[in-house]
Formats: structure tokens, C-alpha cells, sequence
């Protein structure tokens, strides 16, 4: 699964670490995440979506979408 | 009015940063504080082992009401450093549960396939001397502290 979350984050001028405290998950998680290597779950998926006030479409889509 | 959308901008980002602060602190400390007690509890587990294991022969002489009173502490504070482990867990995000997990899993099937087969080489007679568990618990030990590696690599 493809995602926007890297770009998002610069836009906001989050380093990964204040993503990660916002989430409430680990730095490497978020790392993970922008990499692509690990997916999040729906209510992660959610939250990321409240924090960047976007609907989850716009910053993840599926490999077979993109 | 630039100047006024300027000032509540900065103060709305003055607060982000302020609760994310705070939310920092609050995760973090729960998992500190959770693996913290975590060490506390196996140190515990490991050092009333070590007494239920040498206390008879060396510090009460064989005085059997010590000997079980040893063995029940030993799994008392084993029960509780279970208890500590499973907060630890819950404490973790949903990626390093997940490493945790997959780690688990192929050190319960190691100790399983491995612990039959080593069982096997002792009832056939293929080894000398008897099966011990310590063996087991050593190579579930050390799969799982490599199972943890691993995924920690594979997530970097």
C-alpha cells in the first residue's frame, strides 16, 4: 500500500518523531509506515486521517489502484 | 488582519506542538514504566528460581516446608511476570506487537519441533545421559531474542 503520509508530514512541518507523539506510536513505526514496509491498521488509518483532517483515500492507496 | 491570522496561527501551532508534548510524555512514560516492571518482575523470577534450585542443598539442607515454600514463590512472582509481560505488550503499538508476535511464533514453533526432536534423541538412545529442559528453554531463549532482531531489521 502506497501512501502520502512523508509528503503530508514536510507540508506540515512535522518531523517524525511529532508524528509519531501525535499518533501515539513508535518513531520507527512511522518510519515503517512513509517506507511503505508496514501497514497501519484501520483505527491508526483513522487517526492519521482526523490529524491531517483528509479522508483516508488521500494519503493511502492500494497497490493495485496507483 | 495579517498580522492577527499570523498571531492565531502561530499560537494554534505553539499548542500543537504544547499537547503533543504532552502525549509524548504520556506514551512514553506508560511503556518505560511498563518495561521497567517488566525487568523488575523477571530479575524477581530469575533470582527465586536460582534460590528454589540451589537452597535446599546449600542454605536450608534438604528442610522440605522451605523447599516448597521456595518452589511457590518461584511460580508466584513466574505468574506475575507474566502479568507484567502481557502490560508491556498492550503498552506496545500495533508494529511492535506485531514483531513481538511473529517473534514468539517462531521461537513456540522451534521449542516445539526442536524440544520433540531433542526428546526423540533421548528416548532412542541416540544421546547420552537424559533430556534436560534447560536446553529448550535456552534455544526458545535465543530464537526469540533473533525472531525480535529480525523484525526489528525488517521495519528499520
Amino acid at each position: 500500500m502506497k501512501n502520502r503520509l512523508k509528503v503530508l508530514r514536510a507540508e506540515r512541518d512535522l518531523t517524525q518523531a511529532d508524528l509519531a507523539d501525535a499518533l501515539a506510536v513508535s518513531r520507527q513505526t512511522v518510519n515503517a509506515i512513509e517506507k511503505g514496509k508496514f501497514d497501519p491498521s484501520l483505527p491508526l488509518a483513522f487517526k492519521i486521517s482526523r490529524l491531517f483532517n483528509l479522508p483516508i483515500e488521500a494519503i493511502f492507496q492500494d497497490d493495485e489502484e496507483a | 488582519m495579517k498580522s492577527i491570522t499570523l498571531l492565531c496561527v502561530n499560537y494554534t501551532l505553539h499548542y500543537i506542538k504544547r499537547y503533543l508534548q504532552m502525549k509524548k510524555q504520556n506514551w512514553n512514560t506508560q511503556l518505560r514504566h511498563n518495561t521497567r516492571q517488566l525487568a523488575y518482575w523477571t530479575l524477581a523470577w530469575v533470582a527465586s528460581m536460582a534460590l528454589a534450585s540451589f537452597g535446599p542443598k546449600f542454605i536450608w539442607q534438604e528442610n522440605l516446608p522451605f523447599t516448597i515454600l521456595a518452589i511457590v514463590l518461584n511460580a508466584a512472582f513466574g505468574v506475575g511476570m507474566i502479568l507484567a509481560y502481557i502490560r508491556h505488550t498492550k503498552s506496545m503499538d500495533e508494529m511492535q506487537r506485531k514483531i513481538q508476535l511473529e517473534a514468539m511464533g517462531i521461537a513456540l514453533g522451534v521449542g516445539l519441533v526442536g524440544g520433540l526432536s531433542y526428546a526423540l534423541l533421548d528416548t532412542t538412545n541416540v544421546i547420552s545421559g537424559n533430556a534436560d529442559i534447560s536446553v529448550l528453554v535456552v534455544l526458545m531463549t535465543i530464537t526469540y531474542l533473533i525472531g525480535i532482531f529480525i523484525g526489528q531489521m525488517r521495519y528499520r
